[in-house]
């Protein structure tokens, strides 16, 4: 299932209008932001996963998708993808979404937050995305009567700012017997493993948004720059460079269709859902590091300054790397089973995928 | 965005996946009759082909006239994954299933479409491909095999080399210098020719490769003749025929299954438990297998719902070939903190000495990765 065509050119022209990565590149305030977030809340995008009956749009997995992508096309520093899980995440327990920018806890294995007999939540999770800036935490929380899902208000936790290495908010959030606003069961069984695949599919959909980007800028920057007299992409050398990143950057198309793909198809996010997400998280992530590492050499030093947007994307690409878990974690936990399986299971459980 | 390079998602479809289990149900019981070994051997057996063949598994997109079955592309890239994973040999059929037939299906006259097409699909029939020349590799173009008109049709002289299973072949698909090229246009000028091996004049020499097996040919032609029905498409015109069917050539899943034993095989020596070294390595080799897969399998869902992804199928080649070229010596890292006695490390060891000796030439066959880096290029919009 392809995502909603109006959709996807409707994000694509706010962010244009309202998100264009040169001009917040250009400012050293932050005024830009009320405007595209006010515009993405009226046309319904922040809310996407959201049924209506929680307030939200109703749009299809895929279309959430498609928005997430844009983000990373843009490269630009608001949590819409993180609201657009976080609505997802309350969705699961039906729980009625607020209006303004959310964000998720936990963001990995390493922490948790518990919930109390007396439902009081407790816990520390470091390198929460754009915690300072959202109104409210969704977070999946333990309990002696399983997985609850919790809405609090972000005044009542305490937050200790931090930053990726793009200069993003990656704060760490302090849960001291925080009082969730709501909170309830999933409506349906829920492994915390399907927070943690959601999040790895969003971070591997916005690098492949941004890799496209970077691409692009690629393609168009070595036809304009001359070098030895004419333009570098006339050299063979600069042509294989970019050839190799169009390598890249149709990996990263494909192993996120497929990791999408999976989601939409078994949503309850079983074998072939963690192979298809594992396999995109490790194949995306390699492809933003070569992708990065080209785009660069082609910019030159003038890829190299704060002045140029280059910078908006590769520094983002080296941080969502690791968010979510990186190449290598989940290339453990897929070796893992792939060696326990055995020689003659490989390519049977490849092509069951 | 531009939207230059699409992968569209495509899954195959549930007839596909019904004949996977019968195509594997197959070489099961062929492996078990020991009527072959997976991976052995220079992959061209007859008797195996006509097994094949009158499993209908030969030609089996074409139109049922033509003794095809009229299945769908999804299906054919089923059949044609399980044999390479199941390291069947299939060198006998292979060439004309994927590219000689198809050829002939859109540029032979109709007598010789009846005549040809059924006995391949039969598996009796096996094609060559004279492309490459001493001089002429890469540069396509430049091929100076001449055929030149005469009373009884064409005369042909010159010389062909790097002809896989030319001494085996029935028939070869020859490019041919029919005119000088132009200064408009230097692709012009070259024709296609159905060459009988057959015929006299053909001489077939072998060219030993540097893993010591007889796969290559030298193929001279002296004062061939060649009837006027045995020209494929039109004269000085083979370069607009080719694009077409190099997306099916150059996308399909023996781009990067060759060796695809190594990986089976690491996993045997690594052991259910491997190293975290062993298993973060062996977990990245299965999600770039996975992913290229993916794309293989969304180029072959794009040819059949009638697009032209040549750029896509020129992409799934460079990064399918790379991997399976390094494929041997990442492995052979892997393997390294195996013990000497572990999980059958010895035969390990020889199936990675021979994929090392194989990996250079998958980067060479069926157009160089430089070849398709600039193709890829061109594709993305550069000129």
């Amino acid at each position: 299932m392809n995502a909603d065509p109006i959709i996807v050119e409707t994000t694509r022209r706010i962010f244009q209008d309202l998100g264009d990565p040169q001009t917040i590149n250009n400012t050293d305030n932050t005024k830009w932001r009320v405007p595209l977030w006010n515009a993405l809340v009226e046309a319904g995008l922040t809310l996407a996963w959201c049924s209506e009956e929680s307030g939200g749009a109703g749009a299809s997995m895929a279309d959430g998708f498609a928005i997430q992508r844009v983000v990373g096309e843009f490269a630009t520093p608001i949590p819409l993808a993180e609201t657009l899980l976080a609505g997802w995440l309350l969705d699961q327990a039906r729980i009625k979404a607020p209006p303004g920018p959310m964000t998720v806890v936990p963001v990995n294995d390493r922490s948790h937050i518990n919930l109390t007999d007396a439902g009081i939540l407790n816990g520390i999770v470091e390198r929460v995305p754009f915690a300072r800036e959202t109104e409210h935490l969704v977070a999946l929380s333990n309990s002696s009567d399983g997985p609850k899902i919790a809405m609090v208000q972000r005044v009542a936790c305490g937050i200790a700012p931090g930053q990726n290495l793009a200069g993003e908010p990656r704060d760490r959030v302090s849960f001291n017997a925080v009082k969730p606003i709501h909170m309830s069961s999933p409506s349906t069984p829920f492994n915390p493993i399907r927070l943690k695949l959601m999040g790895a599919v969003m971070r591997t959909v916005q690098m492949t948004g941004a890799i496209e980007t970077m691409l692009n800028m690629c393609i168009a920057y070595t036809q304009e720059r001359v070098a030895f007299g004419r333009p570098i992409a006339k050299f063979q050398v600069i042509q294989h460079n970019l050839a190799v990143m169009g390598g890249e950057f149709a990996a990263a198309l494909a192993a996120t269709g497929a990791a999408e793909g999976a989601i939409m198809r078994d949503p309850s996010f079983g074998d072939e859902v963690v192979m298809n997400v594992a396999s995109a998280k490790i194949r995306v992530g390699e492809a933003a590091n070569e992708a990065s590492a080209i785009a660069h050499q082609l910019h030159g030093a003038i890829g190299f300054t704060q002045e140029h947007i280059l910078h908006r994307f590769s520094h983002r690409l080296w941080s969502w790397r690791d968010e979510y878990d990186s190449e290598a974690n989940w290339a453990v936990l897929l070796g893992k089973a792939v060696a326990a399986r055995g020689p003659d299971e490989m390519w049977p459980n490849i092509t069951a995928a | 965005m531009t939207g230059k390079i699409a992968f569209d998602p495509v899954r195959l479809p549930a007839e596909a996946e019904a004949l996977r289990i019968e195509v594997r149900d197959f070489l099961r019981d062929e492996i078990q009759a020991g009527n072959y070994r997976p991976h052995v051997g220079d992959g061209f057996d007859r008797a195996f082909s006509c097994k094949v063949g009158a499993k209908g598994w030969i030609g089996m997109t074409w139109p049922k006239k033509y003794g095809g079955q009229q299945r769908s592309h999804l299906e054919r890239y089923v059949v044609t994954e399980e044999f390479l994973v199941a390291g069947a040999p299939t060198k006998a059929h292979f060439t004309a299933d994927r590219q000689s037939g198809p050829v002939l299906l859109k540029y032979a006259s109709e007598s010789l479409k009846r005549t040809i097409l059924p006995s391949i699909t039969r598996g009796e029939c096996s094609f060559a491909i004279g492309m490459s020349e001493p001089d002429s590799g890469s540069d396509l173009f430049a091929a100076k095999t001449r055929a030149d008109k005469c009373d009884q049709g064409w005369r042909i002289n010159g010389r062909k080399v790097w002809t896989s299973f030319a001494h085996h072949a029935d028939y070869m698909i020859a490019l041919l210098r029919t005119s000088d090229a132009t200064k408009e246009n230097r692709r012009h000028g070259l024709t296609q020719f159905l060459v009988d091996m057959k015929t006299p004049g053909i001489t077939v020499s072998p060219i030993i490769n540097s893993a010591g097996q007889h796969d290559f040919n030298e193929v001279i032609f002296e004062d061939v003749i060649l009837s006027e029905d045995r020209v494929l498409g039109d004269v000085d015109m083979a370069w607009k025929q080719a694009t077409a069917e190099l997306a099916f050539e150059r996308s399909g899943p023996e781009r990067f299954l060759e060796n695809i034993y190594v990986l089976t095989e690491l996993i045997r020596v690594l052991g259910p438990q491997p190293d975290q070294r062993g298993t973060e390595g062996l977990g990245r080799l299965v999600a770039q297998l996975h992913t290229l897969r993916q794309m293989s399998i969304s180029v072959a869902g794009m040819l059949s719902a009638g697009k032209e992804p040549s750029l896509e199928a020129a992409v799934v080649k460079d990064v399918g070939t790379n991997w399976e070229q390094q494929l041997p010596n990442c492995a052979r890292n892997l393997a390294s903190f195996v013990n000497d006695d572990g999980n059958n490390r010895g035969r390990f060891d020889e199936l990675i000495e021979n994929a090392t000796i194989m990996a250079p030439k998958y980067t060479i066959q069926g157009g160089t990765r430089e070849i398709l880096r600039s193709i890829i290029a061109r594709g993305l919009g550069l000129r």
